[in-house]
């Protein structure tokens, strides 16, 4: 045995990483600084973050009224230099979420809330139990005693008119009743639209092209303006229901476009298929078809959604109390107005828009991923 | 005999009328049919009752009539007692202008935003994400105000101007450049420039048939840049004619002069093109993503330079997924200008469906004409469509 043979008799401890091959260095390398370019860009985008936070941070916490203990109301936030007036948001809260519901009578839209939300969560939430039951007393069930705990009239509750609904709770009602109409409805026109019955196939095209086309502010036009003098002497829905009638039929025309496209991606062999097995036309359209095509399409279903969810509060313009117009008339209101009220106002109305818009898509993103099933291309 | 049953089985037909499909498909149009023009005839005679009760009169003569309010911005000559038709005529012309200037300017942040969205930068990634998120999950209607209501109170008294370089001045009553006036000399110069126009793509498509054909390459933009400057420069020079800037200058407590877009306009236009702006960007996105990476490689393969493998190889490929639903965000952002009604611009839908219409009572036909203006211009995207679509649809195999 020579003794220029050397046997390491201890394990070395390891190394730390190279401190730029890792971790923080790395990331920033590669993220922030990997060419000349992208560190001129960093540098002035860090310019850009400087300048642009601390006036917004002043104008939302570090200016911004949150209290309001001497009971000054918009008074308090009449002051030069002031930030967001949270504090109109906070006194006048029931009437941008109730709009101008008798205040004795809001616990029938908290009912009708909670109702909603406990038939809502075995529908969404999957492998809950009792999907089917709870989407069956949603759809059927749900839509009249929510009618009667808003209007009342029966059992003793106080009628409510229409013209008294309002706020976020009126958005979400638009919204419901639009998306539970149209995406029946569009699925109706989509199949139209495919049909080889050339009468029904042209009206459903007509349909659909025609409202697509013009702007749904004409459309709610038309229903404010128009509507009543289509109907017989004596027959006069209210706005409210005009207004969702049209927007109904303005988003069923946009998904029935969305559906037509789930249709045509579906393979011929599908309906083959369908009729090799002896399917009715009907079974067959029910079980393998649309089953199918609105997997595909729930991107383009979710966004639609989306649009009408936002489309509401183009009533605005036609003089209903939504969600925007209870936050723009709060601003306008003589104890509550302030140099910064209408921004506030538009900060939280937007920022309830986003949540509810943000949360459809994030939804949306969840069931795509879970409706995969592996046949996608 | 095998043969004696199946005719005989064929024979007697013992299903019911009612189950032949051709029948029924007959029978479905037949009722919808009826149902459509029965509630047209409903609607249409509740209208001719309701109209006769009031004793309206129906027609269009009443385009003719004058209108008698005034407009606060127009392109076009306008006065108290023009008619109703030049109201439609104004409230067209304005709805194009924002349709045009926001459809450019959309584009342009929209296409930025897009790549910026895959940028390797992080900070510029995340900034774009969070814009997309920010602006796409809100209601444009609410932004509308939210600008609108920015602009007018950011914005400084007419004493207190800020005044940009080029004569341009901007206060609340809005943005005020100065506009080229023309001498009628002017006329050789235009001329001459669309001459020179048509003359370079000519040289450009002639440039690239060549290097098609036989693979040498001609300059292409620097000829045209000489065809198009050289020409123009010279008879401006020779025909002496002279451009003048009629330029906004301060008289009395208005800006008077070149031309002013009102804060309701800007406010509008801003709206349009950040929010578009967002979807675009998405659009883009997809569109890039959507050529595969091997693309990419395939051409660097081919030894093409970083500038042709992008212009030769990846856009023509990414703009096949890019433009139908870029068009459809173009006329999504047209319908949208109708919500300057809301914010007081004049556009068609705020002077002629909102105004005219309280005015004059024509509902029926004024919201028809209404109509007539957004479907010719549905029409026309959707030909432009079909047309691009056919044009670079794949060619497989």
């Amino acid at each position: 045995m020579s003794d220029i043979i050397f046997v390491r008799d201890h394990i070395e401890p390891a190394l730390p990483p190279p401190s730029r091959a890792s971790g923080v260095f790395l990331w920033a390398k590669r993220n922030l600084f990997s060419s000349v370019t992208s560190t001129l860009v960093t540098i002035l985008a860090v310019v850009f973050l400087f300048w642009i936070i601390p006036p917004l941070y002043g104008f939302l916490i570090g200016n911004a009224v949150f209290t309001d203990p001497e009971g000054l109301r918009g008074q308090a936030c009449r002051f030069e230099g002031v930030g967001a007036c949270w504090i109109m948001i906070k006194g006048r809260w029931n009437f941008i979420l109730y709009g101008f519901f008798p205040s004795s009578e809001i616990w029938r839209i908290n009912l009708m809330f909670v109702i909603a939300i406990i038939l809502l969560i075995p529908m969404l939430v999957p492998r809950m139990p009792f999907t089917r039951t709870a989407a069956l007393l949603f759809f059927l069930a749900f839509p009249v005693v929510a009618f009667i705990l808003m209007a009342g009239g029966v059992f003793g509750l106080t009628p409510v008119p229409s013209s008294q609904w309002g706020g976020l709770t009126l958005t979400l009602i638009i919204s419901v009743i639009g998306i539970t109409v149209s995406m029946p409805l569009g699925i109706l026109l989509a199949l139209g639209r495919q049909s080889k019955l050339p009468i029904i196939k042209a009206f459903c095209v007509g349909f659909i092209e025609v409202w697509r086309a013009v702007p749904l502010i004409t459309v709610l036009f038309m229903a404010s303006v128009m509507f009543p003098l289509f109907m017989p002497q004596g027959v006069n829905p209210d706005t409210l229901l005009r207004a969702i009638i049209g927007i109904c039929l303005f988003e069923s025309a946009y998904m029935a476009e969305v559906v037509r496209g789930g249709l045509q991606a579906m393979p011929r062999g599908q309906y083959e298929a369908a009729d090799a097995l002896g399917l009715s036309k009907f079974k067959s359209l029910g079980l393998v078809i649309l089953p199918q095509a609105l997997k595909h399409v729930i991107p383009g279903i979710v966004n639609t959604f989306i649009a009408l969810f936002k489309d509401t509060s183009l009533v605005t313009i036609i003089g209903l109390f939504d969600l925007l117009n209870t936050v723009r008339a709060v601003a306008r209101d003589v104890n509550w107005s302030s140099p910064t009220g209408d921004v506030t106002g538009y900060i939280f109305a937007g920022f309830v828009f986003w949540i509810f818009c943000f949360g459809m898509s994030r939804y949306s993103i969840y069931m795509e991923k879970r409706l995969h099933t592996g046949h996608k291309r | 005999m095998t043969a004696l049953d199946v005719r005989e089985r064929r024979e007697p037909s013992s299903t019911s009328i009612l189950n032949d499909p051709k029948f029924r498909g007959l029978i479905y149009q037949a009722l919808l049919l009826i149902a459509v023009v029965a509630m047209f005839w409903w609607l249409a005679n509740n209208a001719a009752t309701n109209l006769a009760r009031q004793n309206k009169s129906t027609g269009f003569s009443f385009l003719g009539d004058s209108a008698g309010f005034e407009i606060g911005f127009t392109l076009l000559p306008y006065s108290r007692a023009s008619s109703y038709f030049q109201v439609y005529l104004i409230g067209i012309t304005n709805t194009l202008l924002v349709a045009a200037v926001g459809i450019i300017l959309a584009t342009m942040l929209g296409f930025l935003l897009g790549v910026a969205r895959l940028s390797k930068n992080f900070l510029i990634r995340s900034g774009a994400t969070i814009y997309v998120e920010a602006i796409r999950n809100t209601p444009l209607l609410l932004q509308l105000f939210f600008w609108y209501f920015l602009g007018l109170n950011a914005l400084p008294s007419v004493r207190q101007s800020i005044l940009l370089p080029g004569s341009i001045v901007l206060n609340q009553r809005g943005l005020s450049f100065p506009t080229p006036v023309f001498d009628d000399k002017f006329i050789w110069v235009a001329l001459v420039g669309v001459l020179a126009i048509i003359a370079s793509f000519v040289w450009r498509r002639l440039a690239l048939k060549r290097a098609e054909e036989t693979g040498h390459r001609r300059p292409v933009w620097l000829p045209i840049l000489g065809f198009l400057i050289v020409p123009v420069v010279l008879v401006y020079l020779i025909s002496g004619t002279h451009v003048t800037f009629d330029a906004p200058t301060l008289q009395g407590f208005n800006y008077r002069g070149g031309f002013t877009a009102p804060p309701e306009l800007a406010a509008l236009t801003l709206g349009l093109v950040v929010y578009t702006a967002a979807f675009i960007a998405e659009i883009v996105r997809a569109g890039i993503q959507s050529v595969s990476y091997g693309q990419t490689e395939a051409a660097e393969a081919l030894g093409l330079r970083e500038r042709d493998r992008l212009r030769l190889v990846v856009v023509p490929q990414a703009l096949r997924v890019i433009i139908p639903p870029l068009t459809s965000q173009y006329l999504n952002l047209t319908k949208n200008s109708s919500l300057g009604a809301a914010i007081g611009f004049p556009e068609l839908v705020s002077v002629f469906v909102g105004t005219a219409l309280n005015q004059s009572g024509r509902a029926v036909e004024i919201i028809g004409l209404a109509m007539l203006v957004y479907l010719t211009i549905s029409l026309l995207t959707s030909i432009f469509m079909n047309w691009y679509n056919a044009r670079v649809a794949l060619v497989e195999r």
